[in-house]
């Protein structure tokens, strides 16, 4: 159902874009429209420095979007990946005694055990994913915040915070780690087995079983990769603001990380995954921010034409599935 | 226990084995007594752990179980008890409603700001507007036929947008006249228990008499067992998922204007996360989110129980806030295990 109506035939015009046109490239084309606006009337947008902010803040969306990329694609969702944020910065104080590392690590693992539970609630015991991640999206923060006494922890380690902060080639690294956590999503999705079953299992669950493919595997794997990433984006947030703070961090951040899915052009149906889609649709959304709180509009219309953003993303999306 | 019969009779929808086996279930033949022990679990488990536990919290704080206790927990849940009533039908029907947080902090600043001109309007343009933004939600729905996740999704940004543009950004804060009569439907009591105690627990006698006693109600679960089968049977399906929309968004503006009136002010901060609030308690209460059944006695209890957990870690005093929700999170997975493994048992006995 989801692939192009061949084109008429004896038609050598140029065909004027279509639903289908807009379905395909309309995110990247918004962005472009943006950044052309705010080249043409807005002040200091188009300056390396301000590009440098949006990018930086943008950053956490996106690591957490790829996962729920990946977790959409099987037709589920994630609501648990603020509370995994949430615990990755509980946790990492904690274990900053025996080093960096060990304490990266044990972080991502915090995020490892979040996707794991959610996977195999929904793999093994059969749960619906919106419910499975619904417990540990109330009960994780919860979780976070008694490991952590409810407090806000400042942080002073300096290799944490050239990590937050540093960069590499005039590139932030906040931005270059996910720019090429985008890359590597990218080649797990389109050119790895793993990435097929996961688009297979979305696609016709019940026909993945019966090919043989491993379904409850892929399905934990999926969501363990997703916590492991949201556990990621909250040690990168932990380090820019060199404090760990579970009780505010990651807060609806699986409402954006959605939306830039969704607009991204990835259907909510699963059986498709758009991983350049995701990053631009998190990349629209930060940029329609910015241009309206750069032209003196409030935080108040920035909300409702996100949301006007998200009902026309997927009103397009529909349009050219029931084609 | 004659709200409760009212609202759940015996025999009221639970997730029928195979298609449409509810006539079955209800004469009881041929139902094994495993099967029957599983239903009931499933049914009334959650008012089971719920009596459990404030009968174990009796016992143990000397301070829960005082009249003035009770007066203050429930008044306190009638406001969720209010917005979940609306998700139930949402959720019956196979659909969610991400926006009543939003819509419910709407609600109260709407009502807060209408009620310098008296009780009607104060009641009036909370339910309007949030009536228009449920119907816009079911129109979305039910109509152009996008996903109740992402349209819902949406308007819980675009109200939440609207609030704060009808505060100057969260900046203004409208009070409630002092002498108003509207205050005094937050705050008034009959025999010491408040007005929004006695509105919820109205709404839902009336819910469940429309749940169970009309063809709406009942087009309702035929809706969310198969949308298919019920387009079929030429229910007005298109309708009625509209109608269930529309009334979560009237329910959740209804709860923040009486909160607003208890409150005395519009709160701008209030209501965030409150949907998730909202489906736990009815998920906790026995209603599937796949749809086709539910009920609303259970919906109540769920939100007795999210309440009665809070109250308890409040209780405890050396426990902090963040116990809540370890402990209402771990309820959730047990209650939902714990459903998947007996609708499965019933399946198969």
């Amino acid at each position: 159902m989801t692939t192009h109506a061949p084109a008429a035939p004896g038609r050598s015009l140029p065909r004027l874009p279509g639903p289908a046109w807009f379905q395909e490239y309309g995110v990247y084309a918004a962005v472009a429209a943006l950044l052309l606006f705010n080249a043409f009337f807005t002040e200091h947008f188009l300056t390396a420095d301000n590009l440098r902010t949006q990018l930086i803040q943008v950053a956490p969306v996106v690591i957490v979007a790829l996962g729920m990329a990946l977790v959409i694609g099987t037709e589920g969702v994630d609501l648990s990946v603020g509370s995994a944020m949430a615990l990755a910065a509980a946790v990492l104080p904690l274990y900053l005694g025996y080093g960096l590392v060990p304490a990266l690590l044990i972080a991502l693992l915090a995020g490892a055990v979040v996707g794991a539970v959610n996977g195999t609630l929904v793999s093994v015991v059969g749960l619906q994913p919106i419910v499975a991640t619904l417990a540990l999206f109330v009960g994780g923060r919860g979780i976070a915040l008694v490991m952590a006494d409810g407090q806000l922890k400042q942080i002073a380690n300096p290799d944490l915070l050239a990590l937050g902060t540093g960069s590499f080639l005039g590139i932030p690294l906040v931005v270059l780690i996910a720019g090429v956590l985008a890359l590597a999503v990218a080649f797990l999705v389109h050119r790895t087995t793993f990435g097929r079953q996961v688009v297979a299992i979305g696609g016709n669950r019940p026909a993945a079983a019966l090919a043989g493919l491993p379904v409850k595997r892929v399905l934990t794997g999926v969501y363990i990769l997703c916590g492991v990433l949201a556990a990621l984006a909250g040690i990168l947030a932990t380090a820019r603001l060199t404090a760990s703070d579970p009780s505010s961090l990651g807060n609806l951040m699986e409402l954006s990380a959605i939306t830039a899915v969704v607009v991204g052009g990835t259907p909510l149906s699963g059986g498709s995954i758009r991983v350049l889609g995701t990053v631009a649709g998190a990349l629209l959304m930060q940029l329609l921010r910015a241009t309206l709180v750069k032209h003196d509009l409030p935080d108040s219309t920035a909300q409702i034409a996100q949301a006007a953003i998200i009902i026309v993303a997927v009103y397009v999306a529909r349009e050219r599935r029931s084609r | 226990m004659k709200l409760s019969s009212v609202l759940d009779p015996a025999g009221s929808r639970a997730p029928s084995p195979g298609a449409g086996g509810q006539a079955g279930q209800e004469a009881g033949a041929g139902v094994s007594g495993r099967q029957r022990v599983a239903s009931l679990v499933q049914r009334q488990g959650v008012l089971a752990v719920l009596l459990l536990v404030v009968l174990i919290a009796s016992f143990v704080y000397p301070t829960f179980a005082t009249l003035d206790n009770a007066r203050g927990v429930t008044v306190q849940a009638s406001f969720l008890a209010i917005v979940a009533l609306g998700m139930t039908m949402v959720i019956i029907t196979g659909g969610i409603d991400l926006s009543v947080g939003s819509v419910f902090a709407l609600g109260g600043v709407l009502a807060a700001w209408a009620s310098q001109w008296g009780v009607l309007p104060a009641l009036l343009v909370p339910l309007v507007v949030c009536g228009a933004i449920g119907a816009l939600n079911g129109v979305l729905i039910a109509r152009v036929g996008m996903a109740p996740f992402i349209v819902t999704l949406a308007s819980l940004l675009g109200a939440r947008g609207l609030l704060l543009a009808i505060t100057d950004e969260g900046a203004t804060t409208y009070l409630v006249p002092k002498d108003s009569a509207f205050a005094e439907l937050g705050q008034g009591s009959v025999w010491g228990f408040g007005y929004p105690i006695l509105i919820a627990l109205a709404l839902f006698a009336a819910g469940g008499v429309v749940l169970q006693r009309t063809s709406f109600g009942q087009t309702l679960f035929a809706v969310g067992g198969s949308s298919d089968a019920a387009v079929l049977m030429g229910l007005p399906v298109a309708r009625v998922r509209l109608t269930v929309y529309l009334l979560s968004g009237l329910l959740a503006g209804l709860a923040g204007a009486i909160n607003a009136a208890r409150l005395s002010s519009g709160v701008t901060i209030i209501g965030v996360g409150m949907e998730l609030d909202a489906i736990a308690a009815v998920v906790i209460g026995g209603t599937l989110l796949v749809g086709g059944a539910g009920s609303l006695s259970g919906t109540l209890w769920g939100v007795l129980l999210l309440a009665v957990i809070q109250n308890l870690i409040n209780q405890i005093g050396s426990l902090n806030s963040s116990y809540q929700s370890v402990v209402s999170g771990g309820f959730l997975i047990v209650v939902v295990v714990a459903q998947r493994y007996l609708a499965r048992s019933r399946r198969t006995a």
